[in-house]
């Protein structure tokens, strides 16, 4: 994600689909718990879709069905984030991965219909800020739910590291996090 | 327009009147856990100021001990956190360690009415004392440590009416995967349990189906108080409390009866907790190579005694491994006490150190390629305790128990009465 996507919160990118209830440590396994954050990317789905998380180009985007990211607190958002996927669109994603998607500053959208209006490989464009998701491929759109004001805030501002070094309340650390 | 337990909590907490589905509210915490998940050198930042050290707990559970360097560093760092800022309730590896939902019941941290958050999921677990407690990501943990404060979006609240008594060599568990089983995921939603079947069971019975109800993807999991939460709390913790009751007017999005009396011992098969329950006949002879018995659900002085009672006098089935976990020092000394941990450890059964361990796939008792576990412990995910071909089913420690000496899943009324 360049700098000024990030800014505006629109992307643009090839969509890869998962099914409903996927858990986190589906997304982050606890054999990949020691190892550095890029490391982790690589074990995204590891168990359920081998050999996937190398398959994923920077600028995807990942598109779920119900209660996306159930189960463990682990940073499983930002596997996905260090995966180099833009953002995830699903039909509901889990309450407690929705907080992760906001700590670390992962563009997630809720959207009803979307595991349907999409085949894998077809091009996507979602204007996170907006709700908005168009199927290029097609010629499609639907209206996601917007993400509360305040937790809006907090995307943008880069997530909740960011938000606390600033103001001076953490260490910086030099790898990202 | 009355509110449910949750809603009355968030609007106190939040110095509002009223708080209703769809609000996104600031709150005061009154207890933030933290664990060596959050030291680990891949999570940890430095936190330079922390709002009132009175409010902290720490605690080290998920790799105790330490079983890498890694673990050992994330202890060096914590023990570091602890002495920087002077925080008191500290349970290192050593005399008072646990769990830290286990420690919430064993020291009496989560009072009616207050907020607690822990960056494990399974958090809600405190919602046994009429409280709010969630589950957050662990940049929450060290926001809420700073700031004093996190932010909720208030859900719709479902709620259930326990009525009955469980019969013999029926558990909470079972109950609760009744419940999964019937109405499968809560996500977004609360859930409040209530009615009169609650007295007839113990705190570490509810906090069972408290903690178990991370796996309905509930926001908050709240319990009504009673005589027997005050008789719980009150040697552990002598600090006064209001009990919060919901509204007589407080809306529901459904309010649903579960007759305790009818139900029956359950399984969930491999891969989902929820929409995956059947009676544990069904499975009747499925070979297992493993039997867990702990975590923040299910390794309490009540289930560990349980697991006693059913092995009593008998072995543990040539091939299977059967390991025991207490969920914190406190229930460990307690069932050395009462003979329970004899008893098993004649039966076969290995004793691990209280930590979470197996059940999240870390250490002490991970499955090999192929292998079959029973647990109960709180998830049954494809990979959750090991290898990705393993399969794990999951169940109460009755029926864990009773399969650990047969070698295969079974009925544990074939050995309680």
């Amino acid at each position: 994600m360049t700098d000024r996507q990030n800014a505006a919160m629109k992307f643009n990118g090839r969509v890869w689909i998962v099914g409903d209830n996927i858990n986190t440590d589906l997304i982050l396994p606890n054999k990949a718990f020691y190892l550095t954050h890029e490391e982790q990317a690589q074990y995204v789905f590891h168990a359920n879709r081998p050999g996937w998380a190398q398959q994923v180009q920077k600028g995807d985007i990942l598109i779920g069905g119900h209660n996306f990211g159930m189960g463990s607190s682990r940073a499983a958002a930002r596997s996905l984030k260090n995966l180099g996927l833009a953002c995830l669109v699903a039909e509901s994603l889990n309450g407690l991965f929705l907080r992760n998607c906001v700590n670390f500053a992962f563009p997630a959208l809720e959207c009803q219909g979307i595991s349907t209006a999409f085949s894998e490989g077809e091009i996507a464009a979602v204007d996170f800020a907006a709700a908005r998701v168009d199927n290029v491929t097609r010629g499609t759109s639907l209206s996601g739910k917007p993400l509360p004001a305040p937790l809006m805030a907090l995307v943008q501002a880069g997530g909740v590291y960011q938000l606390l070094e600033k103001e001076g309340l953490i260490a910086p650390r030099a790898q990202g996090a | 327009m009355g509110m449910t337990i949750a809603e009355k909590i968030l609007a106190a907490k939040s110095g509002r009147r009223a708080v209703a589905p769809g609000d996104v509210v600031t709150v005061d915490v009154d207890t933030v856990i933290l664990f060596d998940n959050n030291f680990m050198p891949n999570n940890w930042r430095d936190i330079l100021k922390v709002a009132d050290p009175e409010k902290i707990v720490v605690t080290f559970d998920h790799r105790v001990p330490a079983p890498t360097q890694q673990a050992a560093a994330a202890q060096v760092t914590g023990r570091a956190f602890v002495k920087k800022f002077g925080i008191r309730r500290f349970h290192d590896v050593g005399h008072n360690q646990g769990i830290s939902h286990q420690l919430v019941a064993d020291y009496g941290y989560a009072l009616p009415g207050s907020v607690l958050l822990c960056s494990d999921s399974h958090t809600c677990s405190a919602g046994v004392f009429n409280c709010l407690a969630r589950g957050v990501g662990g940049p929450d943990i060290i926001y809420a440590a700073i700031k004093g404060q996190t932010w909720f979006r208030c859900g719709e609240t479902v709620r259930y009416e326990l009525t009955g008594k469980l019969p013999a060599a029926v558990t909470a568990k079972d109950a609760f995967l009744q419940i999964a089983g019937v109405h499968g995921a809560h996500a977004t939603m609360n859930v409040e349990y209530g009615g009169p079947g609650v007295a007839g069971l113990s705190i570490n019975a509810r906090k069972t189906i408290a903690a178990m109800s991370a796996e309905l993807s509930a926001e908050f999991a709240t319990f009504e108080a009673d005589a027997v939460l005050e008789a719980w709390m009150r040697p552990r913790n002598p600090a006064p409390f209001i009990p919060v009751k919901p509204d007589a007017d407080a809306q529901y999005l459904a309010v649903r009866k579960v007759d305790l009396s009818a139900l029956e011992p359950l399984v969930a098969l491999p891969d989902s907790v929820v929409n995956n329950s059947q009676p544990v006949g069904q499975a009747r002879g499925t070979r297992i190579d493993q039997a867990y018995i702990g975590s923040c659900a299910n390794g309490t002085q009540d289930d560990i005694e349980l697991a006693a009672k059913v092995v009593k006098g008998r072995r543990v089935a040539a091939g299977v491994r059967f390991i025991v976990t207490p969920a914190s020092q406190v229930v460990y000394r307690d069932t050395v006490a009462s003979g329970a941990i004899q008893t098993l450890l004649e039966a076969g059964a290995m004793i691990a150190p209280p930590t979470c361990g197996a059940c999240g796939g870390g250490h002490m008792g991970v499955l090999g390629p192929d292998e079959v576990c029973i647990t109960s412990s709180t998830r049954n995910f494809k990979g959750r305790m090991g290898d990705p071909s393993s399969r794990v089913w999951m169940a109460s420690p009755a029926t864990v128990a009773a399969s650990a000496l047969t070698g295969a899943i079974t009925d544990p009324r074939e050995f309680l009465q």
